[in-house]
């Protein structure tokens, strides 16, 4: 039997509220299927899972905080459970709300034990909880037992397609749970992982060059920014430099995949770092959609916990009118992290000449335990000769 | 469409990107994304809604002349004039 524990969505997490089961027991699940919606520090998480099988039972109720590592629900692996395959396109079921009166005192009783999603539908559907028989944990009414109860009214025509309509209550992760969020993770890097820095200048004249002809090739919606070029560069340089996509675990661990945590901040402070998946094996124009779908889905909080869980490094890069250099501090249990100033243009000494370039101040910080200056500095060089050669990125 | 009317569109386009602001208040010559505090990639969020909405196609070397709300105004009004 597999068990689905409570995942760390980043080293500062330490616990999660599970809000709602996206799968009842019986249902099959396979790698990346949404399992449940977690609330943590930053956001309503949908949280995915890893193995195939069939949820053999649910252990935790909706509206309970459980720490990292909380065994959640038991998975029955998929060759024990091929048999049970035909129950997994469970039909939903449609409801209608009914205009039936009740007094504010039943929909406010608020004494009897209930998960917070099945009081929102009994609520919203006007269930009388004082009538309703638990059947959770020490009697606490489950979401099946409103179901049931709506059943009973005859208000859920079984059969039907449809789904429980259950308005999603916003996020409530506020700015103050991020800078927390952001704090815990900054702290813990500082504490535990001794730096080294390393800066290189590189000119960028050539691959904005190649992005300007590219973006006239492009209609609006497609358009590239610069910072695709840069992470697909680092991503081929990493490739070179497996040590520095790595975690430390009491010793050093180099990933397979290139999974790089892209530093979006929040309009209100602080930062989310969802990862763009194996950035090497995408082009320019797949890496630019990633950026579209994710960030504004960090902003709004929307994230995925294999984005918030699966980096193998961190880019953070300044932007446009920026500060010309970003020194990072790690993303523990990270080893790197790289960071790009904004593009100017400098006076660049080239082959005895000097001209007018768009620049960009690269910098690498690295955990001292797991590499040391001369892979970083090398690496440094590795990216230098990839942004100069923007026709094969 | 006129000025008054391209205005508020582009109010309206740049409070969905920078919802905390009030794009409303600012002066006419004031940089627009060191105002409303925009990266490159809400920048670029907000040329692509104003093709969505106004059918205005601003290619990336005219990004200069759309710095501040006066510049992008009689820019916005010549594209669609012209069209």
């Amino acid at each position: 039997m597999i068990e689905f524990t409570m995942p760390t969505l980043g080293a500062d997490m330490e616990d999660g509220t599970l809000i709602e089961w996206k799968k009842n027991p019986g249902d099959t699940v396979k790698r990346g299927d949404i399992i449940a919606e977690v609330e943590t520090q930053k956001g309503l998480i949908e949280i995915e899972v890893f193995e195939e099988g069939t949820i053999e039972k649910l252990l935790i109720q909706e509206g309970t905080k459980v720490p990292v590592g909380t065994i959640m629900a038991l998975i029955r692996p998929t060759a024990a459970a091929s048999e049970r395959e035909n129950i997994a396109e469970k039909e939903s079921i449609k409801l209608q709300p009914t205009e039936e009166k009740i007094s504010k005192k039943q929909q406010l009783e608020s004494r009897v034990k209930i998960s917070p999603l099945a009081r929102k539908i009994a609520v919203e559907n006007h269930i009388d909880l004082s009538l309703l028989k638990g059947t959770g944990a020490e009697g606490a009414i489950t979401r099946e037992d409103v179901e049931n109860a709506m059943i009973e009214r005859g208000e859920i025509a079984t059969g039907k397609t449809a789904h429980i309509q259950v308005s999603k209550e916003k996020s409530s992760a506020s700015v103050e749970d991020i800078r927390s969020a952001v704090a815990a993770a900054m702290s813990k890097s500082n504490k535990e992982i001794p730096h080294y820095y390393l800066e290189k200048k590189i000119d960028l004249t050539k691959a904005l060059a190649w992005l300007k002809e590219a973006n006239t090739q492009r209609s609006v919606k497609q358009r590239l920014l610069p910072v695709v070029l840069l992470l697909k560069a680092t991503a081929k340089s990493l490739k070179e430099f497996p040590d520095l996509n790595a975690i430390w675990n009491n010793g050093l661990l180099p990933k397979k995949d290139i999974n790089i945590g892209f530093v979006v901040s929040m309009r209100t402070g602080g930062i989310i770092v969802p990862a763009i998946h194996e950035v090497d094996s995408k082009n320019v124009d797949e890496i630019m959609e990633v950026l579209n779908d994710i960030i504004p889905r960090a902003r709004a909080l929307k994230l995925r916990s294999s984005e918030l869980s699966e980096s193998t490094i961190t880019v953070t890069s300044i932007g446009e009118g920026g500060a010309d250099a970003v020194f990072g501090i790690i993303y523990p249990p990270q080893v790197a992290i790289i960071g790009f100033g904004a593009i100017t243009e400098q006076a660049f000494a080239e082959n005895g000449m000097l001209g007018i370039r768009s620049v960009v101040q690269v910098t690498l910080a690295g955990d001292h335990r797991a590499t040391d200056g001369v892979t970083g500095s090398r690496f440094l060089g590795s990216l230098n000769k990839h942004l100069q050669n923007p026709d094969s990125l | 469409m006129n000025e008054q009317e391209i205005k508020q569109s582009i109010f309206q386009l740049l409070k969905r990107i920078a919802p905390e602001t009030d794009p409303s208040q600012l002066k006419p010559d004031e940089n627009i994304r060191e105002t409303l505090n925009i990266d490159s990639f809400d920048a670029l969020q907000f040329i692509v809604a104003l093709d969505e909405k106004l059918g205005i196609e601003i290619p990336e070397e005219d990004y200069g002349k759309t710095t501040t709300l006066k510049s992008l105004l009689t820019y916005v009004k010549e594209k669609i004039e012209r069209q």
